[in-house]
């Protein structure tokens, strides 16, 4: 077996950069953005030696108050499901980001990097394993609890993430025909390219061919543009699987008080928030790869980039120049991503349950089911056409 | 396997953080147990009924439409990643109508479904 040594810093940084600054940040985004969007002033209060830092400060306290607090446990309840639930349902969603690319691949003094964890053939399918294993964790949550209200939210979770795990496979079937792979990377590499949005018209005769104008508007090869129907879908299936409002109906404070975690405290009720937080991180930067061109700069490919910087600084730093440069676009895509999460997160009252199961079954899977006709109809079409 | 022991390192500093609360939050808070505190959160009501009972049948419905579909799922993936390479064969339209059939099938049975009520929350 070999080592690849270059793994370790690789790992070391995403990990330190999701549970250090990411997962911490979170709740602070969720106060401070909510804050912002009802005209609120938020958090402010906690502060070490007078340095408030707007609210900076507000997760370091949470973390100290939440493992200082009392473990209760309820009587009837199962000990020993009570204290695996946590780490079931927090643990997958840390792992979650290993697949995840948040750079290229780049060689600088004689050693490669690829700025992933582990970049694996089947990387999608693997976030697809882990995702459901989380389910099990609110599930036996409510289930060890011995709680009327801890049950009903474990059955409504355990119906809710289901559903949407079949909507979630089907929507993004589309993206896999698109680009012929499962692997991150490659997904990441694909979008690098452009396509001349009205190269249609030149197929059917209706401009000469290298007419300057059909050629002058070009999108990226971006998920997004390819499959923007399968990226709203993809999207608000994750959503739901992620149990954050509008799609909260396991949870719902006004329905079942706080549903699958009710009977827990001090950081085993903190797990469970973190893994929602590290989730949404983890959305971001799914939908960033998968959607919104990855790494890389729109227009620019990673080869061309690191041509830029070649006549000016030598090779090596022309690709360490590149890998800040597409680590800084890849989390900016990820804050921006986060970002719009939180609006809809704030903006959307809390559907009914039933609208919930009606809006996966009866609306999200017939779409993606016809988005996989429809994408293969026209990529058949596109052939036939550009021979 | 170069790429799995990233991975596996990922997976052991995950599991370390994870476990380092656990035991903190065990260790470090107070102990105060009296048999009103262990009481499951009732809104302050005592217990009355178990929550062990019978649940409604409508969530083994959806369970059961689930495995169903999932199974579809894993039978659509190999197929969408190699449909490209059928295109460029020249065998387009031979997987597009091979797996359209099969799609098919599974709508009708999703319109069976819909149909005789099993999706309905009423």
């Amino acid at each position: 077996m070999e080592f690849d040594l270059s793994k370790i810093p690789i790992t070391l940084f995403i990990f330190s950069l999701i549970v250090g600054l990411f997962s911490p940040i979170m709740t602070w985004v969720e106060r401070k953005q909510s804050a912002l969007m009802q005209d609120r002033i938020g958090a402010n209060r906690a502060e070490i030696l007078g340095i408030r830092a707007i609210g900076l400060l507000h997760p370091v306290a949470d973390v100290i108050k939440m493992i200082t607090k009392e473990d209760t446990f309820p009587l009837g309840g199962s000990k020993f499901l009570h204290n695996i639930a946590p780490m079931i349902a927090a643990i997958p969603a840390l792992i979650s980001f290993a697949v995840i690319p948040y750079g290229g691949h780049y060689q600088a003094w004689g050693a490669d990097w690829t700025l992933v964890v582990a970049d694996l053939d089947y990387g999608v399918l693997y976030l697809l394993a882990i995702g459901s294993i989380a389910a099990y964790g609110s599930i036996i949550a409510g289930w060890a609890a011995n709680n009327n209200w801890g049950l009903l939210g474990s059955i409504r979770v355990s119906a809710q993430m289901i559903s949407y795990e079949v909507c979630m496979g089907i929507s993004v079937v589309g993206l896999f025909m698109v680009f012929g792979t499962l692997k991150m990377t490659d997904m990441g590499i694909a979008q690098q390219e452009t396509f001349r949005v009205l190269g249609f018209v030149e197929h059917l005769g209706w401009a000469q061919a290298g007419t300057a104008w059909v050629d002058f508007v070009k999108l990226p090869m971006w998920g997004i543009f390819l499959q923007p129907l399968g990226f709203f879908m993809f999207m608000t299936a994750l959503i739901a699987e992620n149990k954050r409002p509008p799609f909260d109906v396991p949870e719902g404070e006004s329905e079942l008080v706080a549903g699958y975690f009710i009977e827990y405290s001090g950081m085993k009720f903190g797990l469970f928030f973190m893994a929602e937080w590290i989730e949404v991180v983890v959305i971001a930067g799914l939908m960033t790869a998968m959607f919104l061109g990855g790494w890389s700069v729109p227009y620019i490919p990673d080869a061309t980039l690191v041509e830029f910087f070649r006549g000016g600084v030598g090779v090596n730093m022309a690709n360490v120049f590149a890998m800040i440069i597409h680590v800084l676009i890849f989390f900016t895509k990820v804050i921006s991503m986060i970002f719009f999460l939180q609006l809809i997160r704030w903006s959307l009252p809390r559907f009914r349950y039933d609208q919930v199961m009606d809006l996966g079954w009866k609306i999200l899977l017939p779409l993606s089911i016809a988005n996989v006709a429809v994408t293969g109809l026209i990529m058949l079409l596109v052939k036939e056409v550009t021979g | 396997m170069a790429e799995y022991w990233g991975l596996g390192l990922f997976t052991l500093l995950g599991t370390a953080v994870v476990t380092l609360f656990m035991v903190l939050t065990t260790w470090l808070g107070p102990k105060l147990v009296f048999p009103e505190k262990q009481e499951p959160f009732e809104c302050g009501e005592r217990q009355v009924v178990s929550p062990y009972q019978r649940f409604n049948v409508k969530f083994y419905m959806v369970a059961i439409s689930f495995i169903i579909f999932d199974v579809e799922v894993v039978f659509l993936y190999p197929w969408a990643v190699v449909f490209n390479d059928f295109i460029g064969n020249g065998a387009g339209w031979y997987a597009y109508i091979s797996m359209m059939v099969f799609l098919f099938v599974l709508s009708v049975g999703l319109a069976y479904e819909w149909m005789k009520g099993g999706l309905d929350w009423n």
